[in-house]
């Protein structure tokens, strides 16, 4: 990224909305089916976590 | 966005989160161990036990209730609950002159009457369950922790506002680790707060929701089954009382297929002063969540009402699972422990940001 330049919004916003659109499928997912449901769930929601981890291997300056 | 708009919402930012990050933090660190509550109880207590007569049907309700409460002399039966791997009747009862909130809880073998061990409420969970339910206060203390979770709701909304011109630069996810302590933690505060999101806005609303129990069920109890206890004036006494097998045989009869999960008498916490609830769950994992009272009247023993619970009621029993995190497995409650030490971090790291400014401002 060259300094200076500024991200839109969209830019800005796309992946906090792609990890809370799959945090909230899934911890509904969880509440409303039992098997499969319980585990498609929670790697739903294991995108928060994963989305950490990458950004911490790979994110760091 | 103009700099006086950031201002407003850096002031939001700011107080909302100066004001609640101490109860917020309890609310964390209590929360943690109670994701695992089930578990921390397998291991504390429970032990081998069989029951002392396995093939007969054993006592009839009102049997097992007379035995719990010759245990407890002068003790009214509030509630009674069933173990659902044990053949265990769980009798809840209370001291109509004692203290509000104290309760005896007995489990009693049904198959003889003797009593079973506990399974549940260990005095160390109960304990964390209390403090992080109304810090030992009651119900003003559940309302000023879900006043704490409403500044949690405004914390999260401003936060994200001001994520936008922080990130206006920066790809996502990125942790200037070379750059000054202070950077360093607004970039950790900014990734862990945004990925986070979602759930603490969840486990947050539904924990506010959660702090309203005593407000919802009374009005409930004053509105829609309000008609139901008009015909009596005087509470049901427990002499006129009929019989409870009857009354639970009578509501299993209405609801078939469904069942029985626990039973509130008359005058308690989840019923009327003049009958018996019943209250039925259903076996979809949704509907395991949305039970369904039966109101049985407690003098005549006749089905009063089917009364399936209003939308408000409903969201309570909804909020339960969804702040607990209990409703799907291990691996649930695992994400819930990391999310919830995500959180721990973002309490922290937004106070040290704060100490720090202030600290370069002087």
């Amino acid at each position: 990224m060259k300094r200076g330049r500024h991200l839109t919004l969209w830019q800005v916003f796309r992946m906090p909305v792609c990890i809370a659109t799959l945090s909230l499928f899934g911890l509904v997912a969880a509440l409303l089916g039992d098997h499969p449901w319980d585990a498609i769930g929670a790697a739903a929601l294991a995108s928060t976590v994963g989305a950490i981890l990458w950004a911490l291997a790979t994110r760091r300056q | 966005m103009k700099a006086r708009t950031l201002r407003v919402w850096s002031w939001v930012h700011k107080w909302s989160s100066l004001v609640s990050t101490a109860f917020l933090l309890m609310l964390c660190v209590t929360g943690l161990p109670l994701v695992f509550t089930h578990e921390i109880e397998h291991v504390l207590m429970e032990e081998a036990w069989t029951p002392a007569n396995p093939d007969s049907p054993g006592l009839n309700l009102d049997q097992v209730l007379s035995t719990a409460l010759a245990r407890k002399p002068g003790e009214i039966p509030a509630f009674m609950s069933f173990d659902e791997d044990r053949p265990v009747v769980n009798v809840t009862s209370v001291h109509p002159a004692g203290k509000a909130g104290v309760y005896s809880f007995q489990p009693i073998d049904k198959t003889s009457g003797a009593p079973a061990p506990p399974v549940a409420g260990h005095p160390v969970t109960e304990f964390l369950l209390q403090l992080h339910t109304d810090m030992f206060l009651g119900l003003p203390g559940m309302l000023f922790l879900g006043a704490m979770g409403v500044l949690l709701i405004a914390a999260l909304v401003s936060g994200v506002v001001l994520y936008a011109p922080f990130m206006r630069r920066l790809p996502f996810g990125t942790v200037r680790t070379h750059r000054q302590a202070r950077t360093r933690w607004l970039d950790y505060h900014n990734l862990l707060g945004v990925v986070t999101l979602a759930w603490v806005l969840v486990v947050g609303a539904t924990g506010i929701v959660n702090t309203l129990a005593t407000p919802i069920i009374d009005y409930w109890k004053d509105t829609a089954l309000k008609e139901l206890t008009l015909a009596y004036d005087s509470p049901v006494t427990v002499s006129q009382r009929s019989s409870l097998q009857a009354a639970v045989d009578r509501a299993r009869a209405a609801l078939p297929g469904m069942q029985v999960q626990f039973v509130a008498f008359p005058g308690s916490a989840y019923s009327t002063d003049h009958h018996y609830a019943v209250f039925f769950r259903g076996d979809t994992p949704l509907t395991a969540h949305l039970t369904t009272p039966a109101l049985i009247d407690a003098r005549t023993g006749d089905l009063a009402a089917i009364a399936p619970l209003p939308w408000y009621v409903k969201a309570l029993s909804l909020s339960q699972p969804l702040h607990f995190g209990d409703y799907g497995g291990l691996p649930l409650k695992i994400l819930w422990a990391l999310l919830d030490m995500a959180a721990v971090v973002i309490l922290g790291s937004g106070l040290y940001l704060w100490l720090a400014k202030r600290r370069a401002g002087a």
